[in-house]
């Protein structure tokens, strides 16, 4: 819970800041863009912006489409000083439609760009809704493969930022249930970073979630690394009773959990499954062979969820190694909540453990 | 229904040109149009309107799940076609089957898609830069405008040659001015200044739905609210259809910005095969405009500039060749094999669809030597 506090004031300042910064003018602006290699402590949203620099440096066609992404740096400051660094073709302040943002980036892509679109919110994604599912989506299978469509929709995505309504959303499901798409989540700095390289690499439409409760913690970011396969899951921590898996936000709290389970006896590992579509079966089917146990935790409503379908998978392909059901730790199947309720709303710790009891109770 | 005065023609139902202030501007090009083109306007109008009827018999006779028929919308479509340039983009909605067949597309392929063997399929960079049909309503016009971002970003508009600056012309009905996309698609091209020409096709009926419920102004006037220079044209005049997009066309490649065109026409027919234009029409209105058939009226001005009556015999000859090239053609297609369907939905491979694809053809194997 403290993490909701410290990001809850991040928000604050990123807010407060707003004013001063867009008053600024950019060529002032002393160069904030990471650049250069080594090992660098930062936040996940520095790091994102260091990642999306390194791939406008390496590749001319990579442009960025967005609301309030230049001058600014996007509300998030993700993308500060990349208009000034790369100018204003590269990094388009578009006007204010994503229908009609993600629609023009599937026609630049059509031309050869690789466009990267950022979504300013998670609940303002649904006005693209019908260009994301229905025409980014299908294009390559409509033209038989003659077309690839390399756009990345950034989604900052997520609750624990005490936000308004509409801003602390967890649609991905959606967008997993669309065929064409690929998602993925970083759950650390390092891995926004290169994982946001790979998804411009890639020659299909990728929908990129990130966690925003996760941009203001920092870590170590390696900026010399090379891109490990964009649909990977992880183990981020061994243990041998309970497997417990989750994607962006979620895996620093499954983290926290299985810390203050260990102090209690019980081992958990920790699977961070970086990839919602596909997702990548070969480590939980492993390590719940192990186990015995699943959990799998996630902000978004539990129903016909990403949690659903792993349930459904590892019940289909490891049935006799389960001791227990799998259980979903998730957010309710209602509206997110206002936000002095989404304490009450969202898993934290306790619930994740209450799931983690739930499993040893079989 | 009849048209307003605005409304630019050059070529008169009557079939003969028209000539006052207004048209004065489009005469040096309809005076630089030689005979051969003539008659190729005259030519392809023919063919499609063979095709077309063709291809509403074939589905009539079951070779088809649904036709969307272009009958009455030749000359909207032949004129514009033609208008475009080698280097040029079209991004079609899902009727401009003359357009495509100009372009150099193998009209069966859009046969293919109705007979329920694809979803189109064709390479637009192999058939004149026509990209595939959408049946979202409108959604393509988005596309049109962020690929002429691209080819103004790529720095060929304004540069002076005509062999390189290219533009992009984006069809759609009076319907899609209702959506959403579509007016984005405005606000995006104008504030881009976009190297593309909307054309519209206001064939009067979006389905069962008058355009009187779509907008109560004249459509060609809502893009000047957006900035956007407009004209509306006869749509079943051919000259003024090939004459007003070429001048746009090239105003876009120069550097001028988006550009719109309002053809007024008549869908002769039904929206498509499942419909039936009989409970919401009458039949007064659909002879209304068959008066002011598009290839009749082109068929008097050539004949009034001395057209042979062999001429118009091989026309006649070719369509019906053309119509039953078609027929045969379809009647030889048969479908994809049933793991298609999971080849392309990604261009890098993937773990789901080579495991789902593994699965049905270890299924299909299972019933192997069975029954027979």
């Amino acid at each position: 819970m403290t993490d909701t506090l410290g990001t809850s004031a991040a928000v604050g300042r990123a807010v407060d800041a707003t004013g001063v910064e867009g008053a600024t003018p950019a060529a002032a602006t002393p160069a904030s863009v990471i650049t250069g290699g080594g090992v660098r402590t930062l936040p996940m949203a520095k790091a994102l912006n260091a990642g999306l620099a390194a791939a406008m440096a390496a590749d001319e066609k990579v442009v960025l489409l967005g609301e309030d992404i230049g001058p600014l740096g996007g509300v998030f400051r993700v993308t500060e000083n990349l208009q000034r660094d790369f100018g204003p073709r590269r990094v388009l302040d578009t006007p204010l439609a994503e229908s009609g943002i993600v629609g023009a980036a599937i026609g630049l892509a059509m031309r050869g760009y690789r466009p990267v679109v950022e979504i300013q919110f998670d609940g303002f994604i649904f006005p693209a809704f019908d260009q994301i599912t229905t025409q980014l989506a299908k294009l390559t299978a409509r033209h038989e493969g003659s077309l690839s469509l390399p756009v990345v929709i950034r989604v900052p995505y997520g609750g624990h930022i005490g936000a308004v309504e509409h801003h602390q959303e967890s649609p991905e499901a959606y967008f997993a249930h669309t065929a064409g798409l690929r998602l993925v989540s970083p759950a650390t700095p390092h891995d926004a970073y290169w994982m946001i390289q790979e998804a411009i690499a890639s020659d299909d439409p990728v929908m990129f979630f990130e966690p925003k409760s996760r941009y203001w913690p920092k870590g170590e970011v390696n900026l010399d690394a090379s891109g490990a396969p964009l649909h990977a899951s992880r183990v981020v921590r061994t243990g041998t009773d309970v497997t417990v898996v989750g994607h962006g936000a979620m895996v620093s709290m499954l983290l926290d959990a299985a810390a203050l389970a260990e102090e209690e006896g019980t081992s958990i590992e920790v699977l961070d499954l970086r990839s919602l579509s596909p997702i990548d079966y070969g480590p939980i089917l492993d390590s719940v062979r192990r186990t015995g146990r699943l959990v799998v935790a996630q902000e978004a409503p539990g129903s016909v969820s990403i949690g659903s379908e792993i349930a459904a998978t590892v019940s289909e392909k490891a049935f006799f190694s389960l001791e227990a059901p799998v259980i979903r730790v998730s957010g309710f199947d209602t509206p997110f909540p206002p936000a002095k309720l989404e304490g009450a709303y969202l898993p934290d710790v306790d619930r994740i453990l209450d799931g983690v009891d739930r499993a040893l109770s079989y | 229904m009849s048209h307003p005065a605005e409304t630019l023609q050059l070529l008169a139902p009557d079939g003969r040109l028209v000539e006052d202030e207004r048209t004065e501007r489009y005469r040096p090009v309809v005076e630089s149009l030689d005979e051969s083109l003539l008659q190729r306007f005259h030519r392809t109008m023919s063919v499609i309107r063979a095709f077309d009827i063709e291809a509403g018999n074939l589905q009539r006779q079951g070779q088809l799940a649904l036709w969307i028929p272009s009958l009455g919308q030749e000359a909207a479509q032949v004129g514009s076609g033609y208008a475009a340039r080698a280097q040029d983009h079209i991004f079609p909605a899902y009727r401009e089957h003359a357009v495509g067949h100009i372009r150099g597309l193998d009209v069966v392929q859009i046969i293919a898609m109705l007979r329920g063997l694809s979803h189109g399929g064709w390479v637009p960079e192999e058939v004149g830069n026509f990209h595939l049909y959408t049946l979202v309503i409108g959604s393509q016009t988005l596309h049109a405008t962020g690929y002429a971002m691209g080819v103004q970003f790529d720095g060929l508009v304004g540069t002076g040659d005509a062999e390189r600056d290219t533009a992009v012309l984006v069809y759609f009905g009076d319907g899609a001015t209702s959506q959403g996309d579509v007016n984005e698609a405005f606000v995006f091209a104008q504030s881009y200044q976009t190297p593309q020409v909307f054309f519209l096709q206001n064939n009067h009926w979006a389905i069962s739905v008058p355009v009187s419920v779509q907008s109560r102004t004249p459509l060609y006037r809502r893009p000047e609210g957006f900035g956007i220079p407009s004209i509306q044209l006869d749509g079943n005049d051919v000259l003024a259809s090939y004459a007003v997009t070429r001048e746009r066309l090239d105003a876009a490649r120069a550097g001028e910005g988006p550009q719109f065109i309002e053809a007024l026409t008549y869908r002769m027919g039904a929206h498509t095969t499942s419909d039936d234009p009989t409970k919401y029409r009458t039949a007064d209105e659909v002879e209304h405009w068959r008066q002011r058939d598009p290839i009749a009226r082109f068929e008097t001005y050539l004949r009034g500039r001395g057209a042979s009556e062999q001429f118009f015999a091989d026309v006649a000859a070719e369509a019906a060749d053309f119509a039953a090239d078609a027929r045969r053609r379809t009647l030889e297609l048969t479908p994809p094999p049933a793991e298609s369907m999971f080849a392309h939905v990604y261009s890098e491979p993937h773990p789901v669809m080579q495991a789902q694809a593994e699965w049905l053809r270890s299924y299909e194997a299972s019933f192997e030597g069975e029954g027979a």
